[in-house]
């Protein structure tokens, strides 16, 4: 039971990613939004090197995330750094809140915003707790009252309490990972900066990490600035999604959805990939794909079937979906072999958008997507050929909307 | 050893002398080897300096050292100060190089995590830098409080004295006895001051210790939580 449900729900991300994009991309888009981090002109040469970052001017919205997104060598990195001035510019300023940072104290500025690396960058001689609590120390906050706050942290990014004891060495990468954002939320900071968080943990590890992300950003609203070389990773998290080219250039700057929908030149279409219009389906819902019925069998209805085996299936179309007692899916039966159960492809949640009723119908061997509700039960199927004239459908609508 | 029982307390005395030229100067040459070697790490320049000139230090003569101290410190020359002055020379030209090493050996990711959290220099390096370079540092402590406890030694050729003057005195006398309780005391002091710094570091180093040992930690944390459930 627990293998074929990791099987069907494994190839993409959570159940919700879909909705998420689709929902906070859209206030992005709109023009209501603050302004928190401001890039003025910003240049940073190394030497006689090429520039890293060329002439960048942006504005990062408050309380949304932006995503940096592009090859190495592109700037996004050392852009990110000069926000907390890891990094100086060598021209232009940069302004949080509206304060220039070159004229906040390094370390002060920098404790005033989360940072979160890739492997975590957890001192490895400190405890959990003690890795948690450090910026409060350092802000000097009374040891027990920092280590009671740390210890909140850890049950807000989803750790036992038990954990607080250990050494990093003692966790797996991905709750190491967890660590690292409790530790960039302990003293409640505006902002945060994250450096290819989930670069290093595996695809399974970093899908779970990538939605408790959203879920956090959806209670906290923190201004994020996010950076990775991984578009589909962009495109789940960023309401902002900014491209940067090799060189330091600013390739382009918009909503997720934009970037995928209409990249503003080669490079950007190159860089989102050969499937980004299949991603670009994340941001339309399935609402108008119609669920059929399909032919159920629990496992007791199976075994008597077995028992009749000799007696070929009864129906043409013949797949049969198995389902346990609470009606949710098993798997397929082939009606060619009407003993084995083929393990089942993606699930389709009824209000998900049309790139996971897509992927449904895809990844299943009976070529019929399989829906389920909330509770994750059985409502029906779904076929490719209506799911893809809802695709063309939402084209036409949003050529007529444009 | 009825010789070593007669002579007791006076072995001791002398252990006790040895030991004490031996570790003052480790403990003083740490507290110099350690600040040089970080102006060593931050400086190209210095870095080469500092390194050259502790290769040169280590090699004049032991022997020569304890000679000329006196007339550069203007000491008596059957002071104990001159052996433990030479002592910390040697040990910072030895320890200098070790110490960059074990600076060098924090990973750079921790450093930048460090920085990236808003610690300043001086802090980072008290509490980030220098404890993440205990074992590297440790090892190099160990081979200077050897070749330490070897060097003091010498000093008895000049009538300063430690367990190396049971080896001057037997040998005057031709007594080997003596010569071989000198060696033995020796090699067990040497001894002594390495377990005492691998305890040390044992103890300053505890996130090394369950290394790889996540069902002994997890076991132990259950049973800290749940001890019903242990002893069922």
């Amino acid at each position: 039971m627990a293998v074929s449900d990791a099987r069907i729900s494994l190839p993409d991300s959570g159940t919700s990613t879909p909705q998420v994009d689709a929902a906070s991309a859209a206030p992005a888009a709109g023009s209501g939004t603050r302004p928190m981090i401001e890039f003025n002109s910003i240049t940073k040469r190394y030497l006689e090197n090429q520039p890293a970052v060329e002439n960048l001017s942006m504005t990062i919205d408050k309380g949304a995330i932006t995503v940096f997104v592009g090859p190495s060598g592109c700037g996004k990195t050392t852009s990110l750094r000069m926000i907390n001035r890891m990094v100086e510019p060598t021209s232009g300023t940069i302004t949080v809140d509206g304060k220039d940072v070159s004229t906040i104290p390094a370390a002060s500025l920098r404790r005033s915003m989360g940072y979160v690396m890739q492997s975590a960058g957890l001192l490895p001689h400190r405890t959990v707790t003690d890795n948690v609590a450090t910026v409060l120390r350092l802000n000097k906050v009374p040891r027990a009252q920092a280590r009671h706050r740390a210890e909140e942290l850890l049950d807000v990014v989803g750790l036992s309490a038990r954990m607080g004891k250990r050494y990093p060495s003692q966790l797996s990468g991905g709750q190491q990972q967890r660590v690292g954002v409790a530790r960039a939320l302990a003293a409640d900071p505006p902002v945060l900066l994250m450096d290819e968080p989930f670069s290093a943990v595996d695809p399974v590890v970093r899908a779970e990490l990538q939605q408790e992300l959203l879920r956090l950003q959806r209670d906290l609203a923190k201004t994020i600035v996010f950076v990775t070389h991984d578009i589909d990773e962009a495109t789940v998290l960023g309401d902002k999604v900014a491209v940067f080219a090799t060189g330091g250039r600013l390739a382009q700057y918009a909503a997720a959805e934009e970037i995928l929908r209409a990249p503003v030149d080669d490079f950007v279409a190159n860089f989102v990939g050969r499937d980004r219009g299949f991603r670009h389906l994340a941001f339309s819902t399935a609402d108008s794909v119609p669920i059929h019925p399909v032919r159920t069998a629990t496992e007791s209805e199976r075994g008597q079937r077995s028992a009749q085996q000799s007696r070929p299936p009864s129906d043409a179309a013949g797949w049969v979906l198995a389902v346990d007692d609470a009606h949710r899916p098993l798997g397929w039966i082939s009606p060619a072999d009407g003993s084995a159960l083929l393990p089942g492809g993606s699930l389709f949640h009824e209000g998900q958008t049309l790139r996971r009723a897509l992927d449904a119908v895809l990844s299943s061997p009976a070529g019929l997507g399989v829906a389920v509700d909330d509770a994750g039960s059985v409502t029906g199927v779904v076929k490719a050929p209506e799911v893809l004239a809802a695709i063309e459908n939402a084209r036409r609508q949003r050529e007529g909307g444009l | 050893m009825a010789w070593l029982v007669a002579n007791f307390s006076e072995v001791l005395s002398l252990a006790g002398l040895h030991l004490y030229q031996s570790v003052v100067p480790l403990l003083i040459s740490v507290l110099i080897a350690v600040p040089l070697a970080q102006l060593a790490r931050m400086n190209k320049t210095l870095r080469g300096l500092l390194l050259s000139a502790g290769s040169i230090l280590y090699t004049v003569p032991s022997l020569a050292l304890f000679v000329i101290l006196p007339v550069i410190l203007g000491t008596r020359i059957l002071d104990m100060a001159n052996v433990m002055v030479a002592l910390v020379i040697y040990a910072v030209a030895l320890l200098l190089r070790s110490t960059l090493d074990a600076l060098e050996s924090v990973d750079d990711g921790i450093r930048q995590a460090a920085v990236a959290m808003g610690y300043k220099p001086f802090m980072r390096f008290l509490t980030v830098d220098l404890p993440l370079s205990v074992p590297v540092l440790f090892a190099g402590l160990r081979v200077v409080s050897v070749s330490n406890i070897s060097l003091v030694s010498v000093g008895a050729l000049l009538g300063i004295g430690s367990l190396g003057s049971l080896f001057t005195d037997g040998l005057k006398r031709d007594f080997v006895t003596e010569i071989v309780i000198g060696i033995i005391g020796t090699l067990l002091l040497a001894l002594l001051m390495d377990a005492f710094l691998v305890l040390a570091q044992r103890l300053l180093t505890p996130w090394l210790r369950n290394d790889g040992g996540l069902t002994k930690a997890t076991a132990e944390s259950n049973s800290d939580d749940e001890p019903a459930v242990v002893s069922a």
